[in-house]
C-alpha cells in the first residue's frame, strides 16, 4: 500500500511561501487594520495627527503586554482569567508601600514580585494539584481582587512619587511613549521565545498533545508553571504601567481587562483550543483593538456601547478563525 | 419508522435467493491512505456472511460506509436490487441496517426499554412517550429472543457486556432491521456467552435477517457463517461458501504472499547484559519483575491484555513511578523520574497508543521527529532548523517513510507511516535500549515489514530491543528470548529455539501444560 508515489528523498518543504503568506490569518489582520485606519481618518479630522496616534497606543499597550504571555499560555492549552485581578492586587501592594514611604525602585520591584508570585500560585495549583486552569483562575480572580478590596475598601491610594510617573506617562523620543517602546521590545522577546527556541517548540507540542509531549521527554508541568509565572509577571509589569499612568490605586482598577486580553490573543489567530498561534498575529490584533476603541472614542461613542462592541468582537473572533481554517483546509487539502 | 414497516411487508414474500444488500465497486480514500479499492460484498437473507481480514484490511471502513457514517468515493449500494444512498446514519437506520459493535454504542444511563426504543418509542394521543406500551413491547421483544431474563427497567450500565449485546440485538429487532452487522461481537465475551450469542444469531437467521459477521476467530467463523468475503489491504481478494473453503485457503487469501518475507533473517550476535531489572514493583499493576536484556538482543514480552507489560515498560522509562526495585543500565543504577530522565540515560519507550501518546498531530513531520532530541538539535535553547531537517531526513528515509515533504502535518499520514514517525523520533535520540510497545498494531503489511526489517537492522548495530507484542507470529518471528507475563508477574522466560505458540498461550493464560 503506497500513500503517494513518494521518492526515497523527502524534500524539506513543498509550500509555495507566497500563497501561504497571502492566505494567512496575519495577512487578513493587516487588511483589517488598514481598513479601520482608513475609516478612522475619514470619520474624524483629529485622527491623523502624531499626538493622536501616540495617545491611541495607550489604549492597548498595557493589555497587549499581558497578551504576549497569555498567547503562549493559551497555545499550551491553559488560560489565566486572573490577570486583571493580579493588576489590582499588585497595584494595591504598591499603594501600601507608598504609604510606608517606599521609593520608585521599591515600587517597581513590588509590582513585579507580586505579579510573579500570583502567577506562580496559579501555576502551582494547576500543575501540582492537576486542577483545570479555567476553574483555578476564576477562583484566584475573586481571591486577588477580594484582597485588594479588603485592604482598600472604597478608599484610594495616591501620592506616588514623581519619578514613578515616567513608566506610564513618559516618552522615550518625541511621540514614542515608554509603554509603546516596552511593548515592542517585549514583543520581539516573546516572538523569539515562541518561534525560535526549543522552549517555544515544546509549548506548541504540549498544546497539540500533552501526553505525547510528556512521553517525548518534555517536562510538561515545568513548562506550564513557567508560562503561568510569565503571565503573572507581565500582569505585574502592566500594573506598574497603569498605576504610574493613573497616579492612583482603587480596588476596581483594570476591571474586565482579562476579557480584552483574551480577545486580543484569539483575534491574533491563537487557537482557543491550544496548539496554534503566532506573536505577529497577537501584535496586529493589539493594534486593531487599539484603533477600534480609539476610533469609537473619537466619535464620542459611550462606554457601554464599547463594551457591547468588545463582547461582539470576542464572539466573532472565536468563530472567524475556525471558519477561516475550514476555508483554508478546503483550498489546500 | 413507518416506512421501514412498509418495506418489510412489501419484501416479506418468499425469500428470494438474490442478495438483500449488495455493495459493488466501493472505493474510499483518506488523505494519504487508500482504505478501500473497488471492493464488493453481498449479504443474503437468512445467511451469515463472515468478513475476514487482518487489522487495517478495510473492514471497519466498510462497516462505516454501510452504516452511513462515511460516504464512499465511488461504487454503488443496493438493497433488494434497488440502488440506495446512505448519506447519514439516520438514512442507514431507515433502510433497516443496524450494527452491533465490539463495545456496544448504547446509552449507559438509560433503561433497557429506553435503549431498545430510543428514536422510535410508542406515543400516546398527546405525542408523549407511552411508557407502559414501551415496557410491554420491550419485554415482548426480549422474550421472543429468549432473553426474558433481562429486566426491561434495568439501567444498561448494570448489565454485563453479553446482555448489552442482547439489548442491541433487541433494538435491531424492534426497528425491523433487515441487515445486521456484528463487528467482533465476541471479543469481550466468555465461552458460555458466545454460545448464547450464537443461538441468537441462529434465531436472527431463521427470521430472515441478512447478517454480516466480523471476527478474527476461525472457529467462530466456521461455526456460524454460511459465506465468507476476504479483504486484504483494502481490496476484496476472495469470496464464496464457507463449506467449500478450507481454513488454510482463507488464511492464504488473508495474508497473501507477503507472509514469507515479513520476518527478516538475521544473525544474532548477543553480547553482554545492558539492562538489568530486579524486584521492580508497583502497588497495583505489577510485582517483583526481574529480567536481563543483552546487547544486540530482541527480548519479546508476551501476555494477555492487562498482564501489566505496558505498565512495566512505562515504569522502566520513567513515565510511571514504582514502589520498589532496581534498574541498572550498563552497570549503573538509574531511577528515572520522567521520560526526560530515561531518554537522557539512554532508554526510550515507543508507546502503544500511536495517536494519543506517540505523534503530535498538528505539528509537521520534522518537528515530531526532533521533539525528544531538541537538546541536541538546538544550541543554547535556540532552534537550528537545518539540524532538525537533517535528523528527520536521516531517520525517516531509513524507515522508508512515504510523505510528500518533511513539513507535512503528521495527521495527514496513514497509520503505518505515522508509526514510522513514532519509531524514528525515539530512535533519533540515539538510545542504548529501545522499548517498542505493540510496534505493528493496526498498520498495513508493507509498513509492518519495514518496521520488522528496521528492528533487525537496529540490533545488528548493537542496540538492544524490548518488544511488547500480543501477536504470536511477531513474537515468534522476531524475538531471541520471550518473557511471558501473567497478572502482573513474570510467568516464564523462554529461549526462542523450537518455541511454539501453544506453549506461550498456555503460559500466558495460566493453563498447566
Amino acid at each position: 500500500m503506497t500513500d503517494t508515489p513518494a521518492p526515497r528523498h523527502i524534500p524539506d518543504r513543498l509550500d509555495k511561501p507566497l500563497t501561504s503568506a497571502i492566505f494567512s490569518w496575519e495577512a487578513l489582520l493587516v487588511v483589517v487594520a488598514v481598513a479601520i485606519f482608513a475609516v478612522n481618518s475619514f470619520a474624524s479630522p483629529y485622527f491623523l495627527d502624531a499626538w493622536s496616534l501616540s495617545d491611541l497606543t495607550f489604549n492597548f499597550t498595557e493589555k497587549a503586554l499581558i497578551a504576549l504571555a497569555m498567547a503562549l499560555l493559551i497555545i499550551s492549552g491553559e488560560i489565566d482569567l486572573s490577570v486583571a485581578a493580579i493588576i489590582a492586587l499588585a497595584s494595591t501592594m504598591m499603594g501600601m508601600a507608598v504609604q510606608a514611604g517606599a521609593g520608585m525602585p521599591e515600587l517597581v520591584a513590588i509590582g513585579l514580585v507580586v505579579g510573579l508570585g500570583c502567577g506562580a500560585f496559579n501555576g502551582l495549583l494547576v500543575t501540582r494539584l492537576g486542577l483545570p486552569s479555567i476553574v483555578v483562575t476564576i477562583g484566584t480572580m475573586s481571591l486577588f481582587r477580594g484582597i485588594a478590596f479588603i485592604i482598600l475598601g472604597d478608599r484610594a491610594y495616591k501620592g506616588y512619587p514623581a519619578s514613578f510617573a515616567f513608566f506610564g506617562q513618559g516618552y522615550v523620543w518625541w511621540v514614542v511613549s515608554f509603554e509603546l517602546t516596552l511593548f515592542l521590545v517585549a514583543a520581539v522577546v516573546y516572538w523569539f521565545l515562541l518561534h525560535r527556541t526549543s522552549f517555544g517548540r515544546r509549548v506548541f507540542a504540549i498544546g497539540n498533545n500533552p501526553v505525547a509531549a510528556q512521553f517525548s521527554g518534555v517536562r510538561v508541568g515545568r513548562i506550564k508553571f513557567i508560562l503561568f509565572c510569565l503571565t503573572g509577571l507581565m500582569a505585574g509589569i502592566a500594573s506598574v504601567l497603569i498605576t504610574s499612568r493613573l497616579g492612583s490605586t482603587r480596588p476596581s482598577i483594570a476591571q474586565g481587562y482579562e476579557l480584552e486580553v483574551i480577545t486580543m490573543v484569539v483575534l491574533g489567530g491563537v487557537s482557543i483550543l491550544g496548539g496554534a498561534g503566532s506573536i505577529l498575529g497577537v501584535m496586529l490584533a493589539a493594534f486593531i483593538m487599539g484603533l477600534v476603541t480609539f476610533g469609537l472614542g473619537l466619535l464620542n461613542v459611550p462606554g457601554i456601547v464599547m463594551s457591547i462592541f468588545i463582547g461582539l468582537l470576542l464572539i466573532i473572533v472565536i468563530a472567524l478563525p475556525i471558519l477561516w481554517r475550514r476555508v483554508r483546509r478546503e483550498r489546500f487539502a | 419508522m413507518d416506512t421501514t414497516a412498509q418495506h418489510e411487508v412489501a419484501h416479506e414474500a418468499p425469500l428470494s435467493s438474490g442478495p438483500r444488500l449488495t455493495l459493488s465497486g466501493i472505493s474510499k480514500s483518506f488523505p494519504g491512505v487508500r482504505a478501500l479499492h473497488n471492493v464488493g460484498l453481498s449479504l443474503y437473507p437468512g445467511q451469515v456472511t463472515a468478513l475476514i481480514g487482518e487489522n487495517g484490511a478495510g473492514k471497519s471502513t466498510l462497516v462505516k460506509i454501510m452504516t452511513g457514517i462515511y460516504q464512499p468515493d465511488a461504487g454503488t449500494i443496493s438493497i433488494d436490487g434497488q440502488p440506495v444512498t446512505l448519506p447519514s446514519a439516520h438514512a442507514a437506520f431507515g433502510h433497516g441496517i443496524t450494527a452491533i459493535h465490539q463495545e456496544t454504542v448504547l446509552f449507559d444511563d438509560l433503561t433497557v426499554a429506553e435503549n431498545i426504543f430510543l428514536g422510535h418509542a410508542p406515543r400516546t394521543r398527546f405525542k408523549t412517550i407511552d411508557w407502559r406500551t414501551m415496557r410491554k413491547n420491550a419485554r415482548e421483544v426480549l422474550d421472543t429472543m429468549g432473553a426474558g431474563h433481562i429486566d426491561a427497567d434495568a439501567r444498561l450500565k448494570d448489565l454485563g457486556i453479553a446482555n448489552k449485546h442482547l439489548v442491541a440485538v433487541a433494538r435491531a429487532m424492534s426497528i425491523d432491521a433487515r441487515i445486521v452487522i456484528m463487528d467482533e461481537p465476541t471479543a469481550a465475551l466468555s465461552m458460555k456467552e458466545i454460545e448464547e450469542l450464537f443461538l441468537l444469531i441462529e434465531f436472527l437467521k431463521s427470521d430472515g435477517k441478512a447478517i454480516l459477521f466480523i471476527s478474527h476467530k476461525f472457529d467462530e467463523i466456521y461455526r456460524i457463517a454460511d459465506r465468507y468475503t476476504v479483504f486484504r489491504d483494502g481490496e476484496m481478494v476472495g469470496e464464496g461458501l464457507i463449506k467449500d473453503a478450507g481454513q488454510s485457503q482463507i488464511v492464504r487469501m488473508m495474508v497473501g504472499r507477503s507472509v514469507d518475507h515479513i520476518f527478516p533473517q538475521r544473525k544474532a550476535e548477543i553480547g553482554a547484559p545492558v539492562l538489568a531489572v530486579s524486584g521492580l514493583s508497583h502497588p497495583t499493576e505489577f510485582d517483583d519483575i526481574g529480567f536481563e536484556l543483552h546487547r544486540g538482543e530482541i527480548l519479546g514480552f508476551y501476555g494477555l491484555v492487562g498482564a501489566g507489560r505496558s505498565e512495566v515498560m512505562q515504569a522502566i522509562s520513567g513515565i510511571t513511578r514504582t514502589s520498589g526495585g532496581t534498574i541498572t543500565l550498563e552497570g549503573k543504577a538509574i531511577a528515572p523520574k520522567s521520560a526526560a530522565d530515561s531518554i537522557y540515560a539512554g532508554i526510550v519507550y515507543v508507546p502503544e497508543e500511536r495517536g494519543k501518546q506517540g505523534v503530535v498531530i498538528g505539528l509537521p513531520i520534522f518537528q515530531n521527529v526532533s521533539l525528544p532530541s531538541l537538546k541536541r538539535t538546538s544550541k543554547s535553547g535556540i532552534l537550528r532548523l537545518a539540524e532538525e531537517f537533517a535528523l528527520a531526513r536521516s531517520y525517516t528515509e531509513r524507515l522508508d517513510l512515504r510523505a510528500s515533504s518533511l513539513s507535512q502535518d503528521v495527521g495527514t499520514l496513514s497509520g503505518g507511516n505515522q508509526q514510522k514517525i513514532v519509531i524514528a523520533k525515539w530512535l533519533a535520540t540515539a538510545p542504548k535500549v529501545i522499548i517498542l510497545d505493540e510496534p505493528t498494531k493496526g498498520i498495513d503489511i508493507g509498513s509492518k515489514a519495514a518496521v520488522h526489517g528496521f528492528m533487525a537492522e537496529l540490533v545488528a548495530q548493537g542496540l538492544s530491543v524490548i518488544m511488547v507484542s500480543s501477536e504470536l507470529p511477531e513474537i515468534l518471528g522476531m524475538s531471541d528470548r520471550v518473557v511471558v507475563m501473567r497478572e502482573g508477574r513474570i510467568a516464564a522466560v523462554y529461549d526462542n529455539k523450537g518455541l511454539d505458540a501453544e506453549t506461550l498461550v498456555r503460559t500466558a493464560a495460566g493453563i498447566a501444560a
